[in-house]
């Protein structure tokens, strides 16, 4: 068992999760809440990863903020090491690959809450802030938890993007995934089977935790 | 579970995860070597360890691939090639502390699994005659593209002329590691590998093996250099692969010292 890469996407996997909360959030109640133009445009964009191949992704990242363009200059000139084949580079890639399992099952959320609950909240005097504490978070909270879950469980599963633009250093870019295609081809099939195991579980785990949040009768939402 | 206590949650998360990687071994120097070292300079490496309390970290590929990520930046000290033209390249380019040293000869070898139709013949007349009656479903070789072991195998392949009928046959892996493991595994019926990964002791129990003459094919000139930014650690290690003990291991995975040549 390579614990240093298990740590590794574990911290990469909450870092993910961390940041794309808020992100999810904004963009959730945006999409659900407004109309404007080009809105299907920009689902459309959000959509995108979903279907994008990971190796596309890997490939224009790896262009992109390699050390000669002006992008990774700017990140080498400001944190003075190179965003490709660094941890912080495959959080970018993580990011941009989870938008759409932060923001759909977010979005999804948010229109399911009746425009007359927040309309009586506003009328009451409630602050923004305190509508979005007290009304708005608890009633899309099921769909903000399956969002973080399925975020955890596929940046602990990307392999592609990480292959791509990570280089498999050994704790800075070798997640638990490339582990266990490293240990593969290192003849040691008992090492890759405790990893691909241990995986297995942690996915089972969280495929169950949001079924279990989203279904009826699962965790149970603010009256 | 409410917002806040799940938000207290994943901060703990991280505040462990971040902790954990503190003491990890995330700040030894890293190392790359070419695939066909995979064993070998595993247990140079804890040679290295245990004569001098140092350690680095190793990341193995195939040598073109490992060139690339060198040119686009990746943060590796030195760089054990298969061969040497990735090394001068980088050298041209500035990358490198100075051209570097000879560090082995490499072999290239036929590697049969248990159970195969094929026999481990080093002559490869048993691989030709194979091609022409059938009993050759898939053959593994590393990419010639940018794999120098994979650019050897094509060579003896085609010396011996089965290059073209093999050549549809033939299943590629992402270094010369790969092929052996799919040479290995029983998916192929064979494939042409280092002659280093076939006689480590995971992939020798698994298959039989024999090296291919070595005038078959243009030798494989093995460079290792330090890479520009090099620290104390990695300098240490660059002389310690010349050193008796980890000649030793060297020579153990079939590697001709360079002063043969």
């Amino acid at each position: 068992m390579d614990w240093t890469a298990l740590i590794l996407s574990l911290e990469l996997a909450s870092a993910t999760m961390l940041v794309l909360l808020p992100i999810g959030v904004w963009a959730g109640r945006k999409l659900a809440w407004t109309r404007f133009r080009g809105k299907a445009l920009v689902e459309a964009s959000l959509a995108l990863p979903l279907v994008l191949p990971p190796t596309v992704l890997g490939f224009y990242l790896l262009v992109a903020m390699g050390g000669a363009t002006p992008l990774g200059r700017w990140y080498e000139s400001l944190f003075g090491h190179q965003l490709t084949f660094s941890f912080q580079g495959l959080l970018v890639a993580s990011l941009i690959f989870n938008l759409p399992f932060a923001v759909q099952p977010m979005q999804r959320a948010f229109e399911a809450i009746a425009p007359e609950v927040r309309e009586a909240a506003l009328c009451c005097g409630m602050s923004r802030l305190r509508l979005l504490r007290r009304v708005e978070l608890p009633l899309a909270w099921p769909g903000i938890l399956s969002a973080m879950v399925l975020i955890f469980a596929h940046t602990l599963g990307e392999f592609g993007v990480v292959l791509m633009v990570g280089g498999s250093i050994p704790g800075k870019t070798r997640t638990i995934a490339i582990a266990i295609y490293d240990r593969v081809q290192a003849f040691d099939t008992a090492g890759a089977g405790i990893m691909s195991a241990a995986l297995l579980l942690i996915s089972m785990l969280a495929i169950g935790l949001s079924y279990l949040i989203t279904s009826p009768g699962g965790i149970r939402r603010h009256d | 579970m409410n917002v806040s206590g799940f938000l207290r949650g994943c901060a703990f998360a991280a505040y462990l995860a971040l902790g954990f990687s503190a003491t990890s071994r995330a700040d030894a120097p890293v190392v790359a070597g070419a695939a066909d070292l995979k064993f070998a300079l595993q247990e140079i490496a804890a040679a290295f360890k245990e004569d001098t309390g140092r350690e680095v970290n190793l990341v193995l590929g195939s040598s073109g691939d490992l060139y690339r990520q060198i040119g686009q930046g990746a943060p590796f000290r030195m760089f054990l090639s298969a061969d040497e033209g990735f090394v001068f390249q980088l050298a041209d380019a500035g990358k490198t502390v100075d051209r570097g040293n000879l560090y082995a000869i490499g072999r290239i070898a036929i590697l049969v699994p248990h159970g195969s139709l094929l026999k481990a013949d080093g002559k490869l007349s048993d691989l030709v005659a194979a091609v022409a009656d059938g009993r050759v479903g898939k053959f593994a070789i590393a990419n010639p593209e940018h794999a120098p072991y994979g650019k050897r195998a094509e060579e003896a392949l085609r010396h011996v002329g089965v290059w073209e009928r093999i050549k549809d046959r033939l299943v590629l892996g992402e270094n010369v590691s790969q092929a052996a493991q799919f040479a290995a595994s029983g998916g192929t019926q064979g494939g042409i590998v280092a002659y280093s990964l076939a006689l480590a002791p995971a992939v020798a129990r698994l298959g039989t093996c024999a090296p291919i003459p070595d005038s078959w094919h243009a030798p494989l000139r093995q460079r290792m250099v330090l890479l520009k930014g090099a620290d104390e650690t990695t300098r240490a290690f660059f002389r310690y692969m010349q050193r008796p003990a980890a000649r030793a291991i060297m020579k153990r995975y079939g590697f001709l010292p360079p002063a043969n040549r």
